[in-house]
């Protein structure tokens, strides 16, 4: 092992990790906002509402993250014509473009698929509760059903960030220079080849459980209502097993 | 040529998905072991695994290993050039990878199981390895069944990231036959097609899988 190599190396992996998390929070953030109206249409009883969405799901969630990315970098070229008359070809130029657009719809399928469990789940009780109380349909979704059903998605969901983060690393293929895209380029160099793989991997692994530690932060917060209060005996054996067994949110499997 | 990809992508998702078994099944049996070393072992294994990407550890295994052993063997003055067939550092990455999640899926359907029937069984004088094959073997996939057809779908898809390695899978073969004839979107959008075939292939065979491991059972 060449450590000098190592430790020379792991500023630039460093600013492809800046890469490689700029790239996920983008698509996380555009794919969340995007995924909520999907998963709404995803639920809906109209056909011209949720089989579009069904169809884009699907295609999404059914073939290889690299063939999607392909397909949009490489594959616009085929309507290059088109996209300059739209005015869009140098968007599609832009390999950073085409990463973020790609990871943004493939994140926001899988979230879409996610959230539409969720939402499937809240109790029927409480939507009977809140239509007797004489709640619109806007303000049933708005104060009930979607903020149960991002509590119920949140494991799952963060699992889905991690993927997403792990998948960016398939950028570097269209030469962005993401922490993989610069590990490769600092062995190409170096031919120091194990040292420098495994030590992005590690920054990728780090990366991992600091994400993981954060949702678990985030859903602790918002079981709030679930734990047994402080100085108060067990009411209900319900929240007491809540409370002592924390929603782990283990990496599943997408 | 596309087809010829789809049999290098079966090819290697089946052998993938065969070490990706016998890898969950020692995992699991690591996980639940009363041995703290096997603990230790399934744990810094998945824990590794699924915290790193799929393209690093090719990568890794691809490029990384034929240079270690390189440089081991050049320590001990042996120059030999080592040159890994793509078609083996594929597979054998991707089922290490898919290994760690069948891991997971074993652990569940092992804990699902009655405890009662594997006390009954020590009892009626069944040795530990007879209950194991007779007892929890042939249950263990009613449990994991579900589970497994996710790793399997996962795994088909992960194997298009072999085509980094120059092997001549279904992505790979796309991918020549698209800068050949210049019509990038036609030929993606075609394996991207072929994919999206075996996914719903995978998913009716699995409907039936899970039929058949799961007959017997009185439905709720």
């Amino acid at each position: 092992m060449d450590f000098d190599v190592i430790f020379s190396s792991i500023p630039a992996l460093l600013e492809g990790a800046v890469l490689t998390i700029e790239i996920t929070a983008l698509s996380v953030l555009i794919g969340l906002a995007v995924s909520v109206p999907l998963a709404l249409m995803r639920v809906s009883h109209n056909p011209a509402l949720w089989m579009p969405v069904y169809g884009y799901i699907f295609y999404f969630r059914g073939t290889p993250l690299l063939v999607q990315i392909f397909l949009i970098y490489y594959g616009s070229g085929q309507f290059r014509e088109a996209l300059e008359a739209a005015g869009l070809w140098h968007f599609f130029r832009e390999p950073y473009f085409c990463a973020v657009l790609t990871l943004t719809l493939n994140t926001a399928a899988y979230t879409a698929e996610i959230l539409r469990g969720a939402i499937r789940a809240v109790p029927y009780g409480e939507v009977e509760a809140a239509r007797a109380c004489g709640m619109s349909r806007g303000l049933l979704y708005r104060r009930i059903i979607l903020p149960k059903a991002f509590r119920l998605a949140l494991p799952a969901y963060s699992n889905e960030v991690v993927f997403l983060f792990q998948a960016t690393s398939l950028v570097s293929i269209i030469t962005l220079l993401d922490l993989t895209g610069v590990a490769r380029i600092i062995v190409a160099r170096s031919f120091a080849v194990y040292e420098i793989y495994i030590t992005a991997g590690i920054i990728y692994l780090i990366v991992t459980y600091g994400i993981l530690y954060i949702f678990k932060k985030v859903e602790f917060r918002l079981s709030g209502h679930l734990r047994e209060r402080e100085g108060m005996d067990a009411a209900a054996p319900a929240a007491k097993a809540a409370a002592a067994q924390p929603v782990k949110p283990a990496i599943a499997i997408r | 040529m596309l087809w010829d990809g789809v049999q290098v992508t079966l090819l290697v998702g089946v052998c993938a998905m065969a070490l990706a078994l016998v890898m969950g099944l020692l995992g699991a049996w690591g996980k639940l072991s009363h041995s703290r070393t096997a603990r230790t072992a399934a744990d810094t294994y998945t824990t590794v695994i699924r915290g790193v990407p799929e393209l690093i550890l090719i990568l890794i295994v691809y490029y990384g290993t034929p240079t270690l052993i390189q440089t081991v063997l050049e320590s001990f003055g042996h120059d030999i050039i080592i040159d890994i067939n793509p078609f083996l550092a594929g597979f054998i990455t991707i089922g290490f990878i898919y290994g760690a999640f069948a891991t997971e899926v074993f652990r569940g359907a092992f804990l699902a199981i009655d405890k009662g029937q594997i006390e009954a069984a020590r009892a009626y004088g069944m040795s530990r390895s007879l209950a194991f094959r007779r007892i929890l073997l042939p249950q263990v996939w009613r449990f994991a069944l579900p589970g497994l057809g996710n790793v399997w779908m996962v795994l088909i898809k992960a194997t298009a990231l072999i085509s980094v390695i120059q092997l001549p899978e279904l992505l790979r073969n796309a991918d020549i036959a698209a800068r050949a004839v210049r019509l990038p979107f036609t030929f993606y959008f075609a394996a991207s097609l072929i994919y999206l075939a075996i996914t719903i292939v995978s998913m009716l065979a699995l409907q039936r899988a899970e039929a058949w491991a799961n007959r017997g059972i009185r439905r709720a």
